[in-house]
């Protein structure tokens, strides 16, 4: 038989916190507070997402559209992978851009990969309902999900900073911005 | 009764005196009733002398005669003065007294190079069956398979093209297939002997198999010159140890013209010094089938050995703790574990169980009763409280395919243990108990996704009963479709399976324990205790 839980259940770890280690890339491609979180899976598999601290994130911002058409030429959209291999899929490095996101003060903001790799697919769940990106961005709201290489699991996560890392960061920067002011 | 006929004579002549033994020499005169075969050998040379006797000198005059348009007339010609030295020796020998296998070695056949001699007589099959016997296998019948070098088949061509040309000169024809094929006399003879001395039958669908390996060293440029002439039949490939396997070299001697082959292989085939050697004689036992249902009780123990970079996470496993007592008892080389579907490290498999089969290879001892196999389920039970064995039986290879079909229209039945965000009250929830055959699209979870094709894949759970635990807990008992990924339907995974339970209920939601409460599979047929 099943044994039922006792009344006070213990906290139990997020699905995130259980099955995933979080990696953070600051500043992405030089632009301030551009903060994105990789969620890396033990079985490497990458999810990228915003960090808490992204722009897009704070109060007040609404999101207008979001799109994965990245150039004239390309779009994620495209992005097919077909049996075990995932052949065919989208190679990406580090840089590649994976969509734009479209505020309604006007803003424009890129997402980019932060881990080399190739695209499994996009979430086209943020298309229609861009609000899910803004309330869950660490599950529902990810970008993108990314295959590492096998041989280079380990090496892609060399340049991101841990959680205690990101939140170090984070003290300066909020210490820098009140000192400044 | 003596075999040969009158008809027969010229060509058991011409292959006696060229090197060719008795039973070389019934074959190709077509004897096809096994009895002539399995006299002693030296008994044979002397009815077969006896026979040809009265008219040896004839067979100069006659071999002399035919016009000289044979180019190997000479050769010929030399071969029968050797042989019929030879000839004088082994009456000497047997004068003697000397044993049967003594004899042959002093003139070991041309076409056969000695597997219708000394192969074929009780020393040799003693000599066999000792190390069946010294195997330790347990066994009913048996199959006796033997691989002859593959020139063998070269001598054999050349030797019926000669026979085929001494029966033109008496305008008579020789088919292929009229000959009596050298693994088939090779059987007539020795599966009485073998049957005689083991004390099983032979028979052809037996699992336990008796192989024994000829070669010949001396002879095996014997095929070389075929690579020469069709170089598509000998392609290396890796896993050949050489490209003159019995089946390329039959395929070559297919397409040889008849005068290419006489011009590169002496025809009669010159007699060799040695019989052919013992390559190996080895025993194996065709794999037999345990079937039965397991529950796991460990949220700690993987169904297999879970193992990542070389290196165990877990020191156990489902099928090891089954299997390894079946490897002892059945004295098996190795195991191959399947099972109707599997559950995570962290599930428990509760109710009946799952149906579970095992393969084991190479079994020593394979005959048990089921007292024997109720009490290796006990065994089984009592070494571990991880998990617990019912049902277990010796099942058919062909019987482990119920177990597989059907693997998606199957249900099973799970309860989980569910935990909200937002705080629930009994009737948040009672809403899932009404839904019926709900159909979800998952795409395969994150989790599995490195190695599995990411595909959307339709899924029905057929129904839901809930039960109320406290403000943030609640327990699901689902009955679903076989293949569905029950914690991706509670949490959703990223939103990737839709609906799932914390979209149905607008919360957010989260798998804390899941337990399989039934495989809905009836294979094995249960058994009473």
């Amino acid at each position: 038989m099943a044994t039922e839980p006792e009344a006070a259940e213990p906290v139990v770890p997020s699905l995130v916190d259980r099955y995933f280690t979080r990696w953070y890339k600051p500043d992405v491609k030089g632009k301030f507070c551009e903060d994105h979180c990789i969620l890396q899976h033990s079985n490497r598999i990458c999810v990228i997402t915003l960090a808490e601290s992204h722009p897009v994130l704070q109060s007040g911002k609404t999101i207008k559209s979001i799109s994965y058409q990245i150039s004239t030429n390309c779009s994620r959209l495209q992005n097919k992978v077909s049996g075990k291999f995932k052949r065919g899929a989208q190679f990406l490095t580090e840089l590649a851009p994976l969509c734009k996101i479209y505020c309604s003060d006007g803003e424009e903001y890129t997402v980019s990969s932060c881990v080399r790799g190739r695209l499994m697919e996009v979430n086209e769940n943020i298309l229609h309902k861009p609000s899910i990106l803004q309330e869950k961005p660490s599950t529902e709201g990810y970008i993108a999900v990314v295959l590492p290489k096998f041989e280079e699991s380990k090496s892609i996560t060399e340049g991101l900073l841990t959680q205690k890392q990101y939140e170090e960061v984070m003290v300066k920067r909020i210490n820098a911005t009140t000192a400044t002011s | 009764m003596f075999p040969l006929t009158e008809e027969n004579k010229h060509v058991a002549r011409l292959l006696l005196n060229t090197g060719t033994c008795p039973r070389c020499i019934f074959r190709f005169c077509g004897v096809d009733f096994h009895a002539p075969y399995k006299l002693p050998y030296k008994e044979l040379l002397n009815e077969l002398q006896k026979f040809l006797e009265t008219e040896k000198d004839e067979l100069i005059l006659e071999v002399m005669n035919p016009p000289p348009k044979k180019i190997r007339l000479q050769e010929l010609e030399d071969s029968i003065d050797n042989l019929s030295q030879n000839g004088e020796g082994r009456i000497s020998v047997s004068q003697d007294g000397s044993i049967a296998s003594k004899n042959s070695n002093l003139n070991v056949c041309n076409v056969c190079l000695g597997i219708l001699q000394e192969f074929c007589e009780k020393d040799f099959i003693k000599k066999v069956c000792q190390k069946v016997e010294a195997s330790g296998f347990e066994f009913t019948s048996l199959v006796f398979s033997v691989s002859f070098p593959p020139q063998l088949s070269v001598r054999e061509h050349a030797a019926w093209l000669l026979v085929k040309q001494e029966m033109g000169k008496q305008s008579l024809s020789l088919g292929r297939d009229d000959i009596v094929q050298l693994k088939e006399a090779y059987k007539w003879i020795t599966h009485p002997l073998f049957s005689e001395e083991l004390g099983v039958p032979i028979d052809g669908k037996s699992l336990f198999e008796v192989s024994v390996v000829f070669a010949h060293p001396e002879t095996v440029e014997d095929c070389h010159f075929l690579a020469a002439i069709c170089p598509d039949c000998f392609k290396p490939a890796k896993n050949k140890q050489s490209v003159f396997t019995r089946m390329a070299v039959m395929k070559a001697l297919n397409k040889i013209k008849e005068e290419d082959f006489l011009k590169q292989f002496p025809c009669p085939p010159n007699s060799p010094k040695a019989v052919c050697a013992v390559l190996e004689i080895e025993c194996a036992h065709g794999a037999v089938f345990v079937a039965g249902r397991y529950n796991k009780y460990s949220r700690n123990l993987p169904q297999t050995p879970w193992i990542i970079d070389g290196e165990r996470k877990l020191e156990s496993s489902v099928e090891e703790l089954i299997s390894d007592h079946l490897l002892a008892v059945f004295k098996a080389e190795s195991f191959n574990f399947s099972s109707s579907g599997r559950e995570d490290v962290d599930v428990r498999t509760l109710g009946n169980g799952r149906p579970f089969a095992i393969e084991l290879v190479n079994p020593h001892r394979v005959h048990f009763t089921s007292q024997e196999i109720k009490e290796l389920q006990q065994k089984i039970n009592n070494s571990s409280n991880k998990i617990q064995v019912r049902d277990l039986q010796l099942v058919t290879r062909e019987a482990i395919g119920h177990m597989k079909e059907g693997e998606e229209e199957k249900t099973k039945t799970y309860s989980a243990l569910i935990w909200t965000n937002k705080a629930i009250q009994k009737k948040d929830i009672e809403f899932l108990n009404d839904i019926k055959d709900l159909k979800i699209d998952q795409k395969t979870p994150l989790r599995v996704l490195h190695r599995r094709p990411l595909a959307v894949r339709a899924r029905v759970i057929h129904s839901m009963e809930t039960q109320y635990v406290d403000e943030h807990h609640f327990r699901l008992h689902l009955k679903t479709q076989a293949g569905t990924y029950i914690k991706e339907f509670v949490h959703g995974d990223f939103g990737r399976t839709k609906p799932n339970i914390g979209s149905l209920m607008n919360v957010t939601a989260d798998i804390l324990e899941l337990d399989v409460e039934s495989v809905d599979v009836d294979w094995p047929p249960a058994l009473d205790d």
